[in-house]
């Protein structure tokens, strides 16, 4: 079935069983996020300290591809300096991206249009010796456009959080 | 049900049904309520338009612009006698409901609202019909009141008095695009009006659905949408009476809508073009026409009792089958809504319960249906929704069943 590529065994894991869930208390920065789509929330709460990503922990309702990314997220990224962190983040949404998939005939002009809307392109800086491990499990999550918004939620709203911290700290 | 009324006939007329999706799935649509498919009709009667007669309205002196003025303001008529208008020009096309909707706000709350001013709105409201007013809010500080809703899905009116003292205007939905409620319309409209107070209906789930006339409503004004009552997008109406549409400003101005323009200033021309500034979408309006006269030739009370047998069938069945595994939102009597169900199953995410149904051939929205004041009242980011129509039968309600099954057996855990 078509499906198990998008519901893959170890995303159905995290699913049940999330990694880091929960809020930190502070003074771990605090930073929610919104997929408009689906009107889903999730609240990062993450702790740096040294430029170091110390703790992450991941709190709100969602769909299983938004929980399952957001729970392999936090564990990925914990004990990451931010600067690796976001490397990190910057490969994900590589893998994310619907350029370097064929899409089995899927009109092309749709993909672009998803990527411009959810500014996921590729950088070119992606480091290709980064090692996404289980996250590459959701690549099956491009196959199906609209769920894309769903598996990188809680990465943007990572990226919005290590900015506020950097701003904080500047 | 009777003769006159024949859902295997009426899929017939709707080329898009008749097709397979993921392999061998037959195509089970029940997303009326976010749009409706379109009869052949319809489709034709916007190619024959391009075909045949496109030229520009109400400009031209040739004989296919005279045409095409005659098939867009014929197809004016058309929606105006389905929804008892008592004139042609009582009807204002508009893109959407939406537009409708800012329509007046900018229009009518331009000119006579004030801040501080209250408006009454609901917490079953799309935002289409919250929106306009938080961004009238946030320029000229009006105030926004909300009519609660209660545990079963209905309007909570026992505060109505407190919330209509001294309100300028009142704007609601006549049916919720998440529960189905209809609400009681003519009651909300007579309480506006003897506390002194101009009334909107959102009438897009209304009036695909039911016997509608704006005269009864008793509201000032009536906005719905084309794609939703088998009309094509890009095309929605406002009603009112001449005389409110006289005493407001123009909203968008251009060509169309102007008596004469010099360097000076302009005058604008009679409604309803007054508003319909530019080119209008001519095709569009055909296309709505010939919605308007397929639901005719069916009948408006036909369709309403055939979704309320077959939402009565759908709540059965379902409720039979799934027990306490499956919450069907909304008002349990059939006849007291609409054929709209927001459904929850299992603690499934509505996201991962549409993929599964889509796998089976069943659409189905997920989401917060553009209505989060009212999800978020429901302790509930997003549902599942599935929404009747004219051309499903109980086989569509029976496929909805399986793919939830389907659903609930792949996030088994």
């Amino acid at each position: 079935m078509a499906l198990d590529d998008l519901y893959r065994e170890i995303i159905l894991d995290h699913y049940r069983s999330p990694r880091n869930k929960g809020q930190l208390p502070p003074p771990a920065h605090k930073v929610e996020g919104f997929n408009p789509l689906c009107g889903d929330e999730v609240i990062l709460t993450v702790l740096v300290e040294e430029d170091k990503v110390v703790d992450v922990n991941f709190d709100g309702q969602g769909c299983s591809i938004s929980q399952a990314s957001a729970s392999m997220m936090t564990a990925a990224v914990k004990g990451k300096t931010t600067a690796e962190a976001r490397e990190f983040i910057t490969a994900f949404k590589g893998l994310m991206s619907i350029h370097k998939e064929s899409l089995d005939g899927d009109d092309p002009e749709a993909g672009e249009a998803q990527l411009r809307d959810d500014e996921i392109a590729v950088e070119d800086t992606v480091n290709p010796e980064i090692k996404l491990g289980d996250l590459a499990a959701l690549q099956g999550v491009v196959k199906y456009p609209v769920r894309i918004k769903c598996a990188v939620l809680s990465w943007n709203t990572l990226v919005q959080s290590l900015d506020e911290l950097a701003a904080e700290s500047a | 049900m009777g003769v006159s009324f024949d859902v295997a006939q009426i899929k017939k007329d709707f080329p898009l049904l008749d097709q397979v999706v993921h392999g061998d799935k037959r195509l089970v649509y029940l997303d009326s309520a976010n749009t409706s498919q379109k009869p052949q009709a319809v489709i034709d009667a916007m190619s024959g338009y391009y075909e045949t007669i496109n030229a520009n309205v109400h400009r031209g002196t040739y004989k296919i612009a005279q045409d095409a003025t005659e098939a867009m303001e014929g197809a004016r008529a058309d929606v105006a006698r389905l929804i008892g208008a008592t004139a042609s020009k009582q009807l204002v096309f508009t893109k959407n409901a939406t537009e409708a909707i800012n329509l007046v706000a900018r229009s009518w709350g331009g000119a006579n609202l004030q801040s501080g001013d209250p408006v009454v709105l609901t917490m079953m409201e799309h935002h289409a019909n919250i929106v306009p007013w938080h961004m009238l809010a946030a320029e000229r500080g009006i105030e926004l009141r909300w009519i609660p809703v209660t545990a079963d899905g209905q309007l909570d009116l026992t505060g109505i008095d407190r919330l209509l003292d001294g309100a300028k205007f009142l704007s609601f939905t006549a049916m919720s695009n998440v529960l189905g409620t209809l609400n009681p319309v003519e009651r909300l409209t007579t309480l506006a009006r003897d506390a002194g107070a101009m009334s909107l209906v959102d009438a897009s789930q209304y009036v695909p659905h039911m016997p509608t006339n704006v005269i009864d409503m008793g509201a000032d004004f009536v906005a719905f949408t084309g794609h939703k009552m088998l009309g094509p997008t890009g095309i929605g109406c406002l009603w009112a009476k001449e005389e409110t549409l006289e005493a407001m400003p123009p909203f968008l101005g251009g060509g169309e809508m102007i008596l004469n323009v010099t360097t000076e200033g302009f005058t604008t021309t009679e409604i309803p073009w007054k508003f319909e500034a530019g080119t209008p979408p001519i095709a569009e309006i055909v296309g709505l026409g010939a919605a308007a006269r397929y639901l005719e030739s069916i009948g408006m009370e036909a369709i309403r009792q055939h979704e309320v047998e077959l939402t009565g069938y759908a709540l059965r069945t379902l409720n039979e089958r799934f027990g306490d595994d499956l919450t069907i939102h909304g008002p349990a009597e059939p006849a007291t809504r609409g054929g709209v169900m927001s459904i929850q199953y299992k603690d499934i995410h509505p996201h991962d319960l549409t993929q599964i149904m889509d796998e089976n051939g069943v659409c189905l929205r997920a989401g917060h249906h553009c209505a989060k004041p009212l999800l978020k009242s429901m302790g509930a980011n997003a549902t599942a929704r599935a929404s009747l129509y004219l051309y499903n039968d109980e086989a569509d309600v029976d496929a909805l069943g399986d793919a939830l099954e389907a659903s609930g057996d792949f996030f088994s855990f």
